[in-house]
């Protein structure tokens, strides 16, 4: 009794409040968007919103068993849910039917539910287990190891087997949870430098030369590596004449291409390596010299970076699928095509502004009623908010979300034990991925990637997963109470 | 809580969660806050743009007289949303069309089939049934408050006042979807144009579509214009068009022609314009229009004698003796010979082509072509090509080979008219130098290989609509003007002089009123009216001759030029000649006096004869 007098008292109700603010107004909206003609109430059990409010109410039940199991459950048995849950995940695309493309649905009776929607809960806890182990310690990227394999494996099944694109992505947001342990903050940096470069190969890989042939994409982010090492060289290390002799070194490598060219067509995407060649051997052998590891890092740098422009070039040609090519086009405003790939998009940012400052009103969208905007209650949900509730209801939403996973992080902090602290930030990481991807995505800064707005979104697989996921951090929040008095 | 290095990197993590949400704040800002455009956009999407159809353009024939009409035509458009959203009495709905609730099941299934229906979409009229009658939609039109999203629309069909000129006027048929493609006036459902007049002049003849745009609001009902009307555009109807055919030449011709295959086209001399231009056989085009047009356009395809294709621009003969004026002509012009040349005649034993005809010997040029005489024009021809005696792929027989080619072709033979409204056109074939060359070898040939153009066989061949011109050409003495069909165009100023001086043209002229007088056509010339003309027999290697007639009057001021092309029908005195006749009666006098000739040559029946080939 006393115990569990203790966990309610436990309980973070500021995260409650924000998920329940959150859901009950993504309830509104669903039935916003699935509003029609013909509907006669909101508490109309055969309609979207009806059916949500089911999900809900049992997410709620469901969320308040979890808050009475005990939260060692979660620690020891860990790797069990794990397992399990890795081999649902193969078994589902057996039995699941195609649902555009997708085979991630499994049908039991009368719902449908997607086990890819409960793996990163269970991956998150498994990962926590695993990395809140005794005398672990994360000192270079070989610790992480087993973590990154525990992400990247149900990641891998749900993107080759489910054919799930977006929901395998989110398992990278378990990097922030890495991240706040000790990894490296250069696998951050170069995660933003990548897809830098990556828009840069892409952008610019049509274009033609002006001389040569060869790929303008890959030459600018050659150059804007020459130029970052420059910097590092004059700002970092201070060494002014290795940076002269490089840079002239550059130079002359460009200009035996350009000679060449007189006589016979050169492809300057080979100049462009050679020229990336000798600055790493260059600086290779300054280190050597200089005995700096610094410099090591540098060259590090220099060959990951050209093996990622060349390798962005590849993978968007040969790897991608020609939907996602397009979406990325479209995107990078390559392609104007407001009917095809770009419709979607296009159309939800006609809903969104039309919006305006303080929104149609409830109900009283246009584009979201009259179906312009497709997916609506679901990946694009967030057009009815912009439509009806205008910029106030907005970014008052975004601001929920921002305060939640703030509270969140803040929730992790305070954890007494690493296993609570890492499961919180993977909470948060994943909270953060879902809503930068479905709002980015909807606001047209991010290529069209379908994943749920969490607690938002029609669907009761979705919501669900994260109910579980937050309440499972709110149980071993509360016990945290219970270690400090114990 | 816990002591760690890292614990500093909390608020990294919490910035970058800051970071992304200020942006994306911003972007919200910017988007609704700021940039106003969406909201047109907006509206956009809310539009209802309903078109409105203009009507097309009526066609007249030369003297003002109506052939093509329009006639009301109804479709019915569901907007499926709004159907289905009340208790739809579909029952009911049925009734009223007399249709069965099975008929309205298939209906609206192949309707919302995108892959049948590409613009398909819930939210937008979309054609339930189309090409109904008054009676059809008259009872639903009663009751159709009664039914939520259905529209009753009006179009325009043609209607013909004349059963007459199919192949001339074309038809209107729905655009397909390369035409939507390449020009983006049309939108599914839409007609155009199809072959003859319909086509050349489809822009001038649909007119400009109109557009009303209304307001819907949030539940997709109407509620009203746009913006007061202020985007709503009328229909403008289709231009008029006067065409030079004349109605009661036109609708004769085709009378003799039925149960024929072949063409009649005669043409005004001093304009170009074509009076009549008839194709057979042909069809009523009231048989291509509305919910039968599809059945019978297909019975037209399957048909053995090619209905569709136009015969009198298409088809392509050897114009047999119809040639010997041309040929007559390019001598003089040559100065190879003069009117008063003779060349001798042995009759059925001539070489190396024999004569047909029964006459005296020698005989000169007026009676040559009277007579049709062969062997006068092969010597005639032999000697224009070997008039110093070379021969034998010499570089002057050559010369002389392409001067006379060169004469023929500036009549309009061998080309298609350019710059005309006349569509689908066949060349026909004038051989070139190159040709012969091929087939003998550069020295192989001579005039005596080729001796069969000289009577208008072998290679050569001319389309009926070549063979009129080329008769006007001959009437003008000289020059012909482009034929077309606008009567009120620039056109008329297209005139073509040809390269035989004028003075020559009086003894032809002669010559041809005697065929009509004494000669071939002597049986069918009615005095008053001057005629002139040629009979032609082609020799046709597939069954029966070809029965060719050229000519025009009167003589003195020509009026109206003629070519009969008459299949399998044998002779060109028989058959072509007296329909030429009757044709130049019905324009000249405006009646025909000669009933029982008409009701011979209309009650032939010759396409049997065509079908025993």
């Amino acid at each position: 009794m006393r115990n569990n007098r203790s966990i309610i008292s436990g309980i973070d109700w500021w995260t409650i409040v924000l998920f329940l603010v959150i859901a009950l107004f993504g309830w509104l909206n669903i039935y916003g968007s699935s509003y029609s003609f013909d509907q006669t109430s909101i508490w109309d059990f055969s309609n979207r919103a009806g059916k949500q409010l089911v999900w809900l109410a049992t997410a709620v039940v469901m969320g308040g068993i979890i808050l009475m199991i005990e939260e060692k459950a979660y620690d020891v048995l860990g790797y069990i849910f794990y397992g399990v849950m890795l081999l649902l995940l193969i078994v589902t695309p057996i039995f699941a039917r195609d649902i555009k493309g997708s085979l991630s649905w499994l049908t039991i009776g009368p719902i449908s539910l997607q086990p890819a929607e409960f793996a990163k809960c269970f991956t998150a806890i498994a990962i926590a287990k695993y990395m809140s182990r005794y005398g672990y310690k994360v000192r270079d990227l070989r610790d992480l190891t087993v973590p990154f394999l525990l992400m990247g494996v149900p990641m891998l099944i749900i993107m080759v087997a489910q054919r799930e694109t977006g929901s395998a992505l989110v398992f990278i947001s378990f990097l922030l949870a890495f991240y706040r342990q000790g990894m490296t903050g250069y696998v951050l940096s170069w995660g933003v430098a990548s897809i830098f470069l990556f828009i840069l190969v892409i952008r610019f890989g049509e274009m033609a030369l002006p001389f040569g042939t060869g790929n303008l994409g890959i030459l600018i982010s050659t150059t804007v590596i020459h130029m970052i090492v420059l910097g590092l060289l004059i700002g970092k290390e201070k060494d002014l004449r290795s940076a002269i002799i490089m840079a002239l070194g550059v130079v002359v490598c460009y200009g035996i291409g350009l000679i060449i060219n007189i006589w016979t067509v050169v492809d300057f995407n080979y100049v462009a390596i050679a020229s990336l060649a000798y600055v790493a051997i260059y600086l290779l052998i300054q280190a050597v010299k200089q005995r700096k590891s610094s410099m090591g890092w540098i060259v590090g740098f220099v060959m990951i970076s050209t093996l990622l422009c060349q390798g962005c070039d590849y993978a968007f040609h040969n790897i991608l699928q020609r939907h996602q090519r397009v979406r990325i086009e479209v995107l990078l405003g390559m392609k104007d095509d407001p009917h095809g790939a770009g419709y979607n998009v296009n159309q939800s940012l006609i809903a969104i502004g039309s919006g305006q400052t303080t929104g149609k009103g409830f109900l009283q969208g246009t584009q979201t009623k009259l179906k312009f905007v497709p997916e609506q209650d679901t990946d694009f949900i967030f057009c009815t908010v912009g439509e009806e509730w205008g910029f106030i209801g907005s970014a008052g939403l975004l601001l929920l979300y921002l305060a939640l996973i703030l509270r969140i992080i803040y929730i992790a902090e305070r954890q007494r034990d690493k296993f609570s602290m890492i499961y919180a930030y993977c909470v948060a990481g994943i909270l953060l991925f879902h809503v930068t991807i479905n709002i980015g995505m909807v606001l047209g800064l991010l290529p069209v990637i379908g994943i749920p707005l969490p607690f938002f979104s029609y669907g009761g697989s979705s919501l669900w997963g994260f109910t579980i996921l937050l309440a499972i951090m709110l149980r071993l929040d509360a016990a945290r109470v219970n270690k400090m008095q114990g | 809580m816990i002591n760690d290095n890292f614990y500093r990197r909390k608020y990294v993590v919490g910035s970058i969660a800051v970071m992304i949400v200020l942006t994306y704040i911003v972007r919200l800002f910017l988007l609704q806050v700021i940039d106003q455009s969406t909201q047109e956009k907006a509206a956009n999407n809310a539009q209802l743009r309903q078109t409105l159809y203009p009507s097309r353009g009526l066609i007249y024939d030369r003297k003002g007289e109506l052939l093509v009409a329009n006639q009301p035509i109804y479709e019915i458009t569901v907007i499926v949303r709004e159907m289905m959203q009340e208790h739809f009495d579909t029952i009911g709905f049925c009734n009223a069309l007399h249709i069965t609730s099975n008929d309205f099941a298939m209906r609206m299934q192949e309707m919302s089939d995108r892959r049948k229906n590409r613009g398909f979409s819930r939210y937008t009229p979309q054609i339930f049934m189309q090409n109904l009658s008054q009676e059809d939609i008259a009872q639903l039109q009663q009751e159709q408050y009664k039914y939520p999203g259905i529209d009753i629309r009006i179009r325009t069909l043609r209607d013909y006042t004349y059963p007459i000129a199919s192949h001339v006027l074309g038809n209107v048929g729905e655009v397909n979807y390369n035409d939507i493609e390449s020009d983006n006036y049309y939108a599914v459902g839409d007609y155009s144009g199809r072959g003859g007049i319909e086509r050349t002049y489809e822009k001038e003849l649909r007119g400009k579509k109109g557009v009303e745009v209304y307001m819907r609001d949030s539940r997709g009902r109407i509620q009203g214009s746009y913006q007061n009307g202020l985007l709503d555009r009328p229909a403008e109807a289709g231009t008029d068009l006067y065409l030079s055919i004349d109605r009661a030449t036109q609708q004769l011709a085709e009378q003799l022609m039925q149960n024929k295959v072949g063409s009649i086209v005669a043409i005004e001399p001093q304009t170009g314009e074509i009076i009549t231009m008839v194709s057979a056989p042909n069809w009523d085009p009231k048989r291509l229009v509305g919910r039968e047009r599809s059945a019978n356009y297909q019975q037209l395809l399957d048909d053995s004698h090619k209905p569709l294709m136009n015969r009198a621009t298409q088809a392509q003969y050897a114009p047999g003796s119809t040639f010997k004026i041309l040929q007559a002509l390019a001598a003089l012009q040559n100065g190879c010979i003069t009117p008063n040349t003779k060349y001798p005649c042995s009759g059925q034993t001539s070489t190396p082509i024999k004569c047909t005809h029964d006459h005296g010997s020698p005989v000169d040029l007026e009676e040559g072509i009277e007579q049709s005489c062969n062997p006068y024009f092969w010597a005639l021809y032999r000697d224009m090509l070997q008039q110093d005696g070379y021969e034998n792929g010499h570089a002057l027989f050559k010369e002389h080979y392409n001067d006379w080619r060169e004469i023929i072709a500036s009549f309009g033979l061998g080309e298609r008219f350019a710059n005309t409204d006349i569509r689908e056109q066949a060349k026909g074939y004038l051989p070139t130098t190159d040709f012969y060359n091929r087939i003998y070898g550069q020295k192989g040939w001579k005039a005596i290989t080729i001796r069969s153009l000289s009577i208008g066989q072998g290679e050569i061949l001319v389309t009926p609509l070549q063979l009129a011109n080329q008769a006007a050409a001959i009437a003008n003495k000289g020059y012909y003007i482009t034929p077309h069909f606008n009567r009120n165009d620039s056109m008329k100023s297209d005139i073509h002089t040809t390269l035989v001086d004028s003075v020559h043209f009086d003894v032809v002229h002669r010559g041809m009123s005697r065929v009509m007088t004494e000669g071939t056509g002597r049986w069918y010339n009615i005095p008053e009216l001057q005629m002139c003309g040629k009979t032609g027999t082609v020799q046709n290697p597939h069954g029966e001759d070809h029965a060719l007639f050229i000519g025009f009057a009167p003589m003195d001021n020509p009026q109206i030029a003629v070519a009969v092309a008459v299949e399998n029908a044998g002779f060109g005195a028989t058959w072509a000649c007296p329909m030429a006749t009757l044709v130049m009666e019905q324009y000249l006098t405006g009646e025909i006096k000669r009933s029982a000739l008409f009701e011979r040559m209309a009650n032939a029946n010759l396409i049997d004869k065509a079908d025993e080939e």
